[in-house]
């Protein structure tokens, strides 16, 4: 087996990696620190790939760009930080009515207004899932390492594309500016899921039809289908209506279509949890200072372990109560003034006592930090 | 013939002699009565008076013969409820 | 020489076009106000969309959100009816991932100037080749006549209840100044002067801007006492004077008055070519 060659990358090139990989071949962007790179390394590796990047005028016209070439056929990608995000929400939630796929990268900093560009944080975690107006069902995914900027942002794709809609990965600063050993993938290596095509004639095609799984197939403007997408609420057809009784049922089917499969969407990680009576819950860079203070404290017999959310959104609800089962309690560890914790006090039973150590100072929390709190609730 | 010049000539010049003869066959344009809306722009504009109002405001063609097939009804119906059947 | 009959004929055939081109399974007549100029706009974009001989498949209508964007779900061609004043980076997303697609921005004062501007000049700046139609009714119509970036000084509407306080835009004097290379004004009395600009401006590389004048006798034109649809399309031929006799008057005797014409058609490097030529360059280079 030939030796994978490996590289020395940041974060945010590793996404570009990952992203390409996945098929995408527009970007359109905007420079935001800490997520620039993003767009810089698109900027250098679409050409070769025949790949497509634009630098627009501002984030709006960023996300603008992307839905657009998504609706004309290309997997196509944004990266901004927690200004620029806030400016997208609107067309992301165009996106999620309209069912286009897209990836947005949220390389989180210190907020809220400017804050700490250059400092890492958790604090869009909730603009993830209700940042857009209206009914709006997110799927969000966090990575924690360098190489799980590519897989993540490989994952993000195949979600977008089989769910027809857009996905938010969600980096910290710290994870984004790291550099570490990337291999990247062969072709074929890992699942590559593209949108699915409609096979009857244009005269039948039904642009947004109410498939079992929710999922319509999708034609990109130019192959040969001709329809209308609209964000106003509209019917199978893409007509725009009012009438009650096909109101409902899209805004059903936008959800359903996600939340129906939402088993496939979980991705977590699990470490020392056998006969653990307390379990730290983390995500991004939280879950790597947790993972080094849970393989202490067991060395000190303490029985203890940790849970990485790899998907936020849709929250993990079942498989946490079914891995937290057998825990007394759990420390919620966040770089944000408490934001995840609110859903795992709304899923856990209340038998589990639910702590939380949480860090807004820019700075990231440290393994020892979170034995201390582990002796605290001891 | 420029369109301003066609427009110019209700106020000046008499009606042109017709050179269509309309009385056989179908007239000289259809009025789809249920997406005209009476906006009256087709019976101001046209040079020849060609068209009355009916009940609705809608415009009945009175004079099919004055009408000279300039387009100008058609082309500037917002609703495209003007076809021709010009000879 | 065609023979009269083959000219006429023609004629017939150019009035049904416009119905070839409606979208099936959509309800007519439009939502827009009796004698709205929009419906005239649409019928010139078809018939020059059919006089150049486009296939329905290539072409792409993007609009934002106001009267004028309603109009790409009437027609059939793939539309994209977007959020208010983002028609043109969606349209820049469309045309730059497939830059074979003829992609048409339907927009209005409001949407293209307003919430807009950012993206209107920078898409001139760019020169991508996408033909913007800025439908200018000098007022926000689907809101019900607020006062838009194009609403003259003194003027009346919902929001200037004692008269606007505010100067405005000349969108197609803004569209030059930001680098539109094909920029024309015409209205939606001069209707076959409008059918030759957008055929002009769809065949022209890079990008193009047609302003069409029009009349919103609901709102502007009620609240400003401009009477009904055909008192202010008299009013806009009045106010019409040809570019070229425009150029040498003086700006007291063009005030109030609409400069009618191709008022900018230059060449410049267009945007979609220049980056293929990147790509033709780097491709495959590791």
């Amino acid at each position: 087996m030939a030796i994978k060659k490996r590289h020395l990358m940041l974060g945010n090139l590793a996404c570009v990696h990952g992203a390409i990989y996945a098929g995408m071949r527009f970007f359109a962007g905007y420079p935001i620190t800490p997520s620039t790179e993003v767009a810089e390394g698109c900027a250098r590796e679409l050409p070769k790939i025949g790949g497509k990047f634009i630098q627009m005028e501002d984030e709006i016209g960023s996300i603008a760009a992307i839905v657009g070439a998504s609706v004309a056929g290309l997997k196509s990608m944004t990266a901004t930080s927690g200004p620029g995000y806030s400016l997208m929400v609107e067309n992301i939630g165009y996106a999620y009515m309209t069912e286009t796929p897209v990836v947005v990268i949220n390389v989180q900093r210190g907020g809220p207004s400017t804050g700490m560009p250059t400092k890492g944080s958790q604090a869009d975690t909730m603009q993830a899932r209700w940042g857009t107006h209206g009914d709006y069902t997110a799927i969000a995914v966090a990575p924690s390492t360098v190489q799980e900027c590519l897989t993540e942002t490989i994952r993000a794709f195949n979600l977008a594309e089989r769910f027809r809609t857009p996905v938010t990965v969600l980096l910290d600063e710290v994870i984004a500016h790291s550099r570490e050993m990337v291999t990247i993938p062969e072709k074929g290596e890992f699942k590559v899921y593209d949108r699915v095509k409609p096979t009857c004639t244009p005269e039948e095609y039904v642009p947004f039809e109410m498939t079992p799984n929710g999922v319509s197939p999708m034609a990109g403007f130019g192959e040969g289908y001709r329809f209308n997408v609209t964000g106003l609420t509209h019917d199978t057809m893409g007509f725009t209506t009012n009438r009650p009784e096909e109101v409902s049922p899209k805004l059903d089917k936008l959800a359903n279509k996600i939340l129906k499969y939402r088993d496939e969407t979980v991705k977590m990680r699990t470490e020392m949890m056998d006969g653990a009576e307390i379990a730290f819950i983390s995500y991004g860079s939280v879950s790597r200072a947790a993972l080094q203070a849970v393989m202490l404290a067991r060395k000190a017999g303490v029985k203890v372990g940790t849970v990485q959310l790899y998907t936020i959104w849709p929250f993990p609800e079942k498989q946490l109560r079914e891995i937290c089962a057998g825990c007394k309690k759990v420390i919620v560890g966040e770089l944000n003034m408490g934001q995840m914790i609110y859903e795992v006090e709304r899923v856990l039973p209340n038998n589990i006592k639910i702590h939380s150590i949480q860090r807004y100072d820019g700075e990231f929390l440290t393994p020892m930090q979170l034995l201390e709190k582990l002796d605290e609730v001891l | 013939m420029s369109d301003s010049e066609a427009a110019g000539k209700t106020d000046s010049k008499p009606a042109r002699k017709a050179k269509y003869d309309y009385s056989s066959g179908p007239p000289p344009l259809n009025i789809n009565l249920k997406w005209c809306k009476a906006c009256n722009i087709c019976i101001a504009l046209c040079p020849q008076q060609v068209f009355e109002p009916d009940r609705d405001g809608k415009p009945v063609i009175a004079r099919p013969d004055d009408c000279t097939q300039c387009t100008i009804c058609w082309v500037h119906c917002p609703d495209f409820a003007i076809t021709s059947n010009y000879k | 020489m065609a023979t009269v009959k083959e000219t006429n004929q023609a004629e017939k055939q150019k009035s049904d076009v416009m119905l070839q081109y409606l979208r099936p399974k959509k309800k007519f007549p439009s939502v827009w106000c009796a004698g709205c100029g929009n419906g005239t706009v649409m019928g010139a974009i078809i018939r020059a969309i059919d006089k150049l001989g486009y296939s329905k498949d290539e072409v792409v209508m993007v609009s934002g959100i106001g009267c004028s964007s309603r109009m790409p779900v009437y027609l059939d061609f793939s539309s994209l009816h977007t959020t208010h004043g983002r028609a043109l980076p969606y349209a820049t997303g469309v045309k730059f991932a497939k830059p074979h697609l003829k992609v048409i921005v339907i927009t209005g004062d409001g949407d293209a100037l307003a919430i807009g501007g950012n993206h209107f000049i920078h898409a001139c700046r760019r020169n991508i080749d996408i033909t913007a139609i800025l439908i200018n009714n000098y007022i926000y119509g689907m809101t019900g006549g607020q006062g838009s970036p194009t609403t003259p000084s003194k003027a009346f509407s919902t929001t200037t209840p004692y008269g606007n306080v505010e100067k405005h835009f000349n969108p197609s004097e803004l569209a030059m100044a930001a680098g539109a290379t094909f920029v024309g004004r015409t209205t939606v009395y001069h209707v076959p002067q409008m059918e030759k600009m957008i055929t002009q401006a769809l065949e022209h590389k890079g990008f193009s801007l047609v302003e069409a004048v029009s009349n919103c006798h609901t709102y502007f034109g009620r609240l400003n006492r401009q009477g009904d649809p055909v008192a202010m399309l008299k009013m806009f031929k009045d106010l019409a004077v040809p570019a070229a006799r425009a150029k040498n008057m003086t700006p007291e005797e063009l005030e109030g008055k609409l400069v009618t014409g191709v008022l900018q058609d230059i060449e410049k490097t267009e945007f979609c070519d220049e980056y293929q030529k990147v790509v033709d360059a780097h491709r495959g280079v590791k």
